[in-house]
């Protein structure tokens, strides 16, 4: 038994190994002056909105961190983040009873899925708001209350958003789980593992690899979906902005002010959704323990380390195989 | 006489249109080492999977240590089992596949000791020890802490036995357990599962490997297109074949 696992050797190189190629690379004529063009018309848009006159950039500054907009962004924050939580709860739920051999369950979850995709978000977030119009009150029989007190805007807005969002999630999940190799959830079955446990413990912990990509795409979307929530006056980054602008009439400059946030929050996301692709693209199978991972990728030269924690998914012959 | 570890009586099984088992009739005895030999698409496979119920058999009675397999007999009527009770039943049967099917995301100290604890709420401390022990036993003691895509294919089938054994079976099926190995790593697995033979152990082996067959078996079926053509000792099979489809695919793979 040979032990190969130091890596394979790079190229040969040898004293008369022949000077590298000088020449005078391509030029890319067409990229340059689309380049030069792009920049004009960028500088040339700039210098419009800064010198506009009816742009007054100073209720910009003044307004960014202003109490009522941070509690706004606040609220934003929060409902995006309860929303995705509910959304992915019932996603994986209705993933599972859409995979179900149970006919009941199945239909359950397509109908859900059916209705929730099949109407605007907004639509559903007015119907949740106003869904004392139709329920009064809550409750059973003795125990109920009135529909209004606990359907507040925030709750009709987390509602709206995150009963939407599982239908969404329901596929993704689907997606992932359907990207497992049958053979797992047969082992698994053969080992006499019952379906349930087949799925936590086999199936969806390998399914995240691909779920995770879209879920993060998702997440960014719904940072920007919880806008909506203003026509039900909930109070979202820009419901207090527009709030705001009703009071001193800069409507375009407090635009701006929620639209730098919203740009702040979405960048924050797209970082860690690149992030988390990055982790999962690879997949999670060949890698140390997260422990090895953190302390690799806090060392320098952090790209190579990553690529050797990496290198045994790729082909067998580039992980010293074993015999 | 005692029970047969397996017993078919005229199994049946279509996918569809198909027909792939046009009534398989045999008996594996408990410790013995029984091949299945025949060209693909003869239903070797498919009867394998029939054993542990991961293909439903359509019609004649297959059991297992005097258990019907996928059903149970109340006053002379048939109940099929549910789900949950399928899965007691896969408990004592190992399987061993094509593929390997380790667990991509678990060490292989953790493949082997899934089942134990996930199945029969064993303690962990306990199953650790035991999974060790099998690792060991399958030359792979240095190895438990490594991912199925850092192991060779040989090593993954090696891992995939000791797991399948972690649940203490009476009876191991192997669905070609060799045909995805590169050649040279095809003897550490056979080695493994002579060994497993010599300890007693009652296999049911669909293989390629006719050495092995010739070697370790202690009964040889050759099948094809669905029924079994020849049955006997491997020896009397291999070398004095009676059926001209025996003979002639054996003419090719000797």
């Amino acid at each position: 038994m040979s032990n190969s696992n130091e890596p394979m050797t790079g190229p040969v190189t040898s004293a008369d190994r022949p000077a590298p190629i000088q020449a005078i690379p391509v030029r890319h004529w067409g990229q340059m002056i689309a380049g030069v063009i792009v920049i004009a018309l960028l500088a040339a848009f700039l210098y419009a909105v800064a010198t506009n006159q009816n742009i007054d950039w100073s209720i910009v500054g003044e307004n960014l961190f202003n109490s009522t907009i941070l509690s706004g962004l606040w609220i934003t924050i929060s409902l995006t983040i309860l929303s995705m939580i509910i959304g992915i709860v019932l996603g994986i739920g209705l993933a599972i009873m859409r995979l179900s051999p149970n006919r009941v369950l199945n239909s359950v979850a397509a109908g859900y899925i059916w209705i929730f995709r099949g109407t605007p978000q907004l639509v559903q977030l007015l119907l949740w708001f106003n869904l004392a119009l139709f329920f009064p009150r809550l409750g059973i029989g003795d125990f109920s209350v009135d529909t209004n007190t606990v359907i507040t805007a925030f709750v009709a807005a987390l509602l709206g958003l995150g009963l939407n969002e599982g239908a969404y999630m329901a596929e993704i999940v689907r997606g992932g789980i359907l990207s497992v190799d049958h053979g797992q959830s047969e082992a698994s079955m053969a080992l006499g593992m019952r379906r349930q446990k087949t799925m936590f413990k086999i199936v969806l912990p390998q399914a995240m690899r691909v779920i995770i990509p879209p879920m993060g795409n998702d997440l960014i979307t719904m940072l920007k979906m919880t806008s909506l929530v203003t026509v039900i006056a909930a109070p979202d980054l820009l419901n207090r902005a527009q709030t705001i602008s009703v009071r001193n009439f800069y409507i375009f400059e407090l635009l701006i002010v929620a639209s730098i946030w919203y740009l702040v929050l979405t960048t924050i996301a797209t970082i860690i959704q690149s992030r988390l692709e990055k982790r999962f693209a690879r997949g999670i199978a060949a890698r140390p323990s997260t422990r090895a991972r953190v302390l690799k990728n806090l060392k320098p030269g952090r790209v190579e380390s990553i690529a050797a924690v990496t290198e045994p998914n790729a082909t067998p012959e580039d992980h010293g195989v074993k015999s | 006489m005692t029970t047969p570890m397996v017993k078919a009586e005229d199994v049946h099984k279509s996918f569809g249109q198909v027909e792939v088992l046009k009534g398989i009739n045999l008996e594996v005895r408990a410790r013995e080492v029984f091949c299945l030999l025949g060209p693909s698409g003869s239903g070797k496979s498919t009867f394998l999977r029939c054993i542990n119920h991961l293909e439903r058999v359509d019609a004649g009675r297959l059991s297992v240590d005097g258990q019907l397999v996928g059903y149970k007999e109340r006053a002379g009527k048939l109940y099929e089992l549910n789900e949950n009770e399928i899965a007691d039943q896969r408990q004592d049967i190992g399987m061993v596949f094509q593929r390997f099917n380790l667990f991509a995301h678990m060490t292989a100290l953790q493949n082997v000791m899934m089942a134990p604890i996930q199945v029969r709420n064993e303690p962990k401390k306990d199953v650790r020890e035991r999974a060790l022990q099998l690792l060991e036993r399958v030359g792979l003691a240095d190895q438990s802490h490594k991912y199925p895509s850092q192991l060779s294919g040989g090593q993954q089938q090696r891992v995939a036995i000791a797991r399948a054994l972690a649940m203490k079976p009476k009876l191991m099926l192997f669905d070609e357990p060799t045909s995805a190995l590169d050649p040279e790593l095809v003897g550490e697995v056979l080695d493994v599962m002579r060994n497993l033979a010599e300890s007693g152990m009652t296999m049911i082996v669909v293989t390629h490997e006719i050495g092995f067959a010739r070697e370790v078996g202690d009964s040889l079926v050759f099948m094809d297109a669905g029924v079994v053509v020849e049955q006997g000792t491997p020896r009397e099979v291999l070398s004095n074949p009676q059926h001209a489809r025996t003979q002639a695919f054996l003419s090719k793979v000797l």
